[in-house]
């Protein structure tokens, strides 16, 4: 029975290692984080459903999107508001409203931690003409 | 587990009349199907090879897709992608020559794109439901979904699908902004203008065409352009024996 403060000793490693996260995080908790600077859109108002619905759901709303226009030719979008929009990532989102990846999307996923961001390894990120549904 | 010869007849019935309902159900499903789809659309293509090959080395179609899609150009021919291009006759009509037209035809390039068939192979290959027969007849790609596997690759008897070894954006000249590019990693074809028959516009190909050699319309309509075409001449597909039913016919 020699051996126990090195067990003790031992475990008392073992958990602190263990629950480092928990330590960190505790200790993160007073460093004030500073919210993403992102670039609002000058010339709309609206976006094409409510700000909170955005902010949470984007992601869902652009893969409707992707299905509608791609499976069922949906390529118009009646918003909340009644109006109506042409369903297009780089036409409607980008070039309409947003105007620049690096400046909205970039911003928030690289703040979240979420930068598998990969629409564009293939839809065009350089604003266009926005063309009217 | 017992059974009783009485509660074994209750329960064949049973199933027997849920088989029988099913039947009824979707029988009467198929036929109201049948009548709401009463103007059914089939886009169709016809291509004139006596007016295609007026003008030697002429490929005003293929510049149009391939720079409006934003279709790679690599030099190294194995990562060849391509949606319309060119082929020698005797590639292309393997059975549809004598030995004396052969002297001719040998090596005078034919156009092709992918046939959008009636019963695509590729559809049925599609692991992943990345490709299907839309209703009016063209066969859809979803980028976004497609894994790569080429298993439709494989299946499709006209060479029509082309897999992107590398990243494509590198070698596209100038990047067409209405259009997205595709990824390393997945398979692309010709979408039959999809993008613009839905603004009721003609494929760039037929519009770009100088000799007016490609007619494109509603195999379905009798009295559309491509229909009387194909009344009043000679026409052949590719590969018919097969029964994909391609939607392309050339104009002997």
């Amino acid at each position: 029975m020699n051996d126990r403060p090195f067990i003790v000793i031992g475990l008392i490693v073992f958990v602190a290692f263990v629950t480092t996260p928990i330590w960190r995080g505790v200790a993160a908790r007073n460093v004030a984080l500073a919210a993403p600077e992102i670039k609002v859109p000058a010339q709309e108002k609206h976006c094409v459903a409510p700000v909170s619905y955005m902010r949470t759901s984007h992601m869902h709303l652009l893969n409707e999107w992707r299905t509608g226009v791609v499976r069922s030719q949906q390529r118009q979008y009646t918003a909340y508001d009644g109006k109506v929009y042409e369903i297009s990532l780089t036409r409607t989102c980008l070039s309409g409203c947003h105007g620049s990846r690096q400046e909205f999307c970039d911003r928030c996923h690289n703040y979240n931690g979420v930068a598998t961001l990969n629409c564009w390894e293939c839809h065009n990120d350089k604003p266009t003409a926005r063309s009217e549904p | 587990m017992k059974i009783t010869r009485k509660r074994f007849l209750q329960l064949s019935g049973l199933s027997l009349i849920a088989v029988i309902a099913k039947k009824l159900v979707r029988g009467v499903a198929s036929v109201s199907a049948s009548e709401g789809g009463a103007k059914k659309t089939r886009w169709g293509m016809a291509i004139d090879l006596q007016k295609c090959r007026r003008k030697d080395g002429c490929n005003l179609c293929i510049k149009a897709c391939h720079s409006s899609h934003n279709v790679p150009h690599f030099a190294d021919g194995r990562h060849e992608i391509k949606w319309v291009w060119k082929q020698s006759f005797e590639d292309v009509f393997p059975f549809a020559q004598t030995q004396y037209t052969r002297d001719v035809f040998a090596g005078v390039p034919v156009l092709l794109l992918c046939n959008n068939c009636d019963d695509p192979p590729c559809e049925d290959a599609c692991a992943v439901g990345a490709t299907w027969k839309r209703d009016d007849g063209v066969v859809m790609m979803d980028w976004h979904r497609c894994i790569g596997c080429r298993y439709c690759m494989a299946a499709c008897p006209y060479g029509s699908r082309s897999f992107n070894w590398q990243d494509p954006r590198p070698a596209i000249s100038a990047i067409h902004p209405d259009f997205p590019t595709r990824t390393k990693g997945v398979v692309e074809k010709c979408n039959f203008c999809e993008e613009r028959l839905a603004k009721k516009l003609s494929p760039l190909c037929v519009e770009n065409c100088e000799e007016k050699a490609l007619v494109f319309g509603d195999l379905e309509q009798p009295d559309s352009e491509i229909r009387q075409v194909l009344r009043s001449r000679f026409a052949l597909q590719r590969k018919p024996e097969l029964g994909a039913g391609p939607s392309v016919y050339y104009l002997t």
